[in-house]
């Protein structure tokens, strides 16, 4: 493991801090809630909702950052991993519905259905559900990908079929034909596991959840991006036709990094929900995959920890702007994204080198 | 060990000294050179909307041949070499590596795999990694993704890439990212990336474009050390550097609208009465 962060600092201090939150902020919370080093519940889940985000842009600076794919449709993979972890968590509910069917849950005994749909079935099961949210988006991801390298569609045109699949899925998530909840989505979970997430101790064990794969999913990147499968990954952004004249299959090399990164989105997505407690087709809009470019951008391209740091930071920042001045939230986004690309090109990652170096 | 000691004072005129056997193509290639013909272009014909770049094409060249090819700009040099690695399909003829292998109907990594290596006239090197990494990922080996997820470097494969570091004269770069180098570093280094890629047969377009001519003298010196182990077809606008490389009565082809116009030396090809009046325009 420390091979893997050899000559990486951020990649260090983030696993560090991670480590020290696991550790820290449990004992931290069990505090009396008077004492001022209190560390209240509430914010333990948001923090762990944070940590799914910086897990999302992970995979995406690994696209993005090494790969060079401007990808405008990462929060599909996203959603599709909340959405599998979602239908699990529907199933856990049992009769608790307001409709108190075993079987059904509302919005299907709303529909008037009669019986399970048949991709419901096995969601019961925590197993099933853990293998779809990776599963799914890795499918998906296969099946765009193939087709996408192979033609050798690239640059602005490939951004641009990312979005339309994103947006395509968001369309279809809004049917209620779906047997996905249409626009509510799923929501109204009651457990994971057979424990309440309404329970500090849920909560808690959620949010160490979240530190634990997001440090597992930064050493997996670490590992590819270390290895010399991803010096081959910065060659081919560096200049791609070069690297298909040494010998290599270029198609094939995007479309690994692209199926793993996507199953990375998948698992944040999964943590993601029992967090937030509902999953809705919003998820798919290509507003929020572009919101996850801006994270990385600001975090620093190509430098993994840049990319946890940028998500965790903005959207801390975005918690607390939207509470405290709503209206400004979406001009701060603009203006920072906009800010950075202008003024610090490597986002802060590169000012932290620059100054490290100094 | 002794392999990299000696490497460390190798000068490029020491070439041909066994320490770069490894540079020689692989033995175990499938390519049959039976009739001692590497590569064979027939009738190769392609037009892009009505511009006839390649025009009834003929050229064959021999295993372990030094060939030079010169002609003016448009004279189809550089849609040829695009046509042998793959990036273009032509509308008719063939292309066969040795005897056996249909150069069209494999594409660009398979036909790198094959054993064609190709110099861009443009250098292209990956300009964020290292000197050092750009060499690694030429070095012949295997390309899937899940073996180079794994790869680790052997200490023969640092000996090789140490050896070719002292060939193209970037020992004390080897750090600095690829892009950092001035124009001639970049030629020479993706030169060392293309024989580390051991290929049986190099296309090289343009190399001397943009270097000295110290640094000319050295390319020539080089290209003509690897022809025997390797077949080389060099494209090429500099008069003087073709001559100075087909020294000793190497082939040179003259291109002109697409076919060969004119074969044989460099002073033959000078004095064939076509050639002054198309290329050099007496």
């Amino acid at each position: 493991m420390m091979r893997l962060l050899n000559n990486d600092v951020g990649g260090r201090w983030l696993i560090g801090s991670l480590l020290l939150a696991i550790v820290l902020i449990p004992v931290l919370n069990s505090l009396p809630a008077s004492s001022s080093l209190y560390f209240p519940t509430y914010s333990v889940t948001l923090l762990g909702k944070y940590l799914t985000l910086a897990l999302l842009a992970l995979s995406v600076d690994l696209v993005w950052g090494y790969l060079g794919i401007l990808t405008l449709g990462h929060a599909a993979f996203f959603a599709l991993g909340a959405y599998a972890m979602g239908m699990y968590l529907m199933r856990q509910i049992g009769d608790r519905g307001v409709y108190a069917n075993a079987e059904l849950s509302d919005f299907m005994v709303f529909l008037d259905w009669q019986e399970l749909p048949w991709f419901w079935q096995g969601f019961d099961q925590f197993w099933v559900a853990i293998l779809m949210v990776m599963l799914v988006p890795a499918v998906l991801a296969f099946g765009f990908g193939y087709l996408a390298f192979r033609s050798r569609v690239s640059g602005v045109y490939l951004s641009i079929i990312t979005q339309a699949m994103t947006y395509a899925l968001m369309l279809a998530f809004y049917r209620n034909e779906m047997g996905l909840g249409g626009n509510n989505g799923l929501t109204d979970f009651k457990d994971i596991l057979g424990y309440s997430l309404q329970s500090d101790h849920t909560k808690m064990a959620l949010f160490i959840a979240s530190a634990v794969a997001l440090i597992i999913g930064y050493l997996l990147c670490r590992f590819i991006t270390t290895s010399r499968a991803g010096k081959v990954v910065v060659a081919i952004r560096d200049a791609e036709e070069r690297t298909r004249f040494m010998g290599y299959r270029v198609e094939n090399i995007k479309l690994w990094v692209f199926v793993f990164s996507a199953m990375l989105a998948g698992v944040a997505g999964a943590l993601y929900v029992p967090q937030v407690g509902i999953i809705n087709p919003n998820e798919f809009s290509p507003l929020n995959s572009i919101e996850v470019l801006v994270w990385v951008a600001v975090g620093g391209r190509a430098t993994l920890y840049g990319a946890a740091m940028g998500a965790i930071l903005i959207n801390y920042a975005k918690s607390y702007l939207t509470v405290e001045l709503p209206e400004v939230w979406l001009f701060v986004l603009g203006g920072l994204f906009v800010f950075v690309t202008l003024v610090l090109p490597q986002g802060v990652a590169g000012l932290l080198k620059r100054k490290g170096t100094e | 060990m002794n392999k990299l000691h000696r490497s460390t004072d190798l000068k490029p005129h020491a070439m041909t000294a066994k320490g770069l056997d490894f540079l020689a193509p692989e033995k175990n290639h499938t390519v049959n050179v039976d009739h001692s013909i590497l590569l064979y272009v027939e009738s190769l014909s392609v037009a892009f909307e009505g511009f006839q770049a390649i025009n009834d094409l003929n050229l064959y060249i021999t295993d372990g041949e030094l060939r030079c090819i010169i002609g003016p700009n448009g004279a189809g040099k550089t849609t040829m070499m695009d046509i042998i690695t793959g990036k273009t399909a032509p509308d008719s003829g063939i292309v066969y590596f040795g005897q056996t292998i249909d150069l069209l109907e494999l594409d660009e990594p398979a036909i790198a795999q094959a054993g064609v290596g190709r110099k861009f006239q443009k250098p292209t090197v990956f300009e964020h990694l290292s000197v050092w990494h750009n060499l690694e990922l030429a070095m012949a080996q295997k390309r899937n993704f899940w073996s180079l997820l794994h790869a680790k470097m052997t200490s023969e494969q640092r000996a090789n890439i140490d050896e070719v570091l002292g060939l193209i004269g970037l020992k004390d770069q080897v750090r600095k990212l690829a892009g950092t180098l001035s124009h001639g570093q970049k030629q020479w280094l993706e030169i060392g990336a293309l024989l580390m890629q051991r290929p049986r047969l190099l296309l090289v377009d343009e190399p001397v474009a943009g270097m000295t001519h110290q640094e000319m003298d050295k390319t020539a010196e080089l290209l003509r050390s690897l022809a025997g182990k390797h077949s080389v077809i060099v494209v090429e606008h500099d008069m003087e550097f073709v001559r100075n490389l087909s020294d000793g009565g190497k082939t040179v082809s003259v291109l002109h609208q697409g076919s060969i116009l004119a074969e044989g030396t460099m002073t033959q090809v000078q004095n064939d009465d076509r050639v002054k009046q198309v290329y050099l325009g007496e």
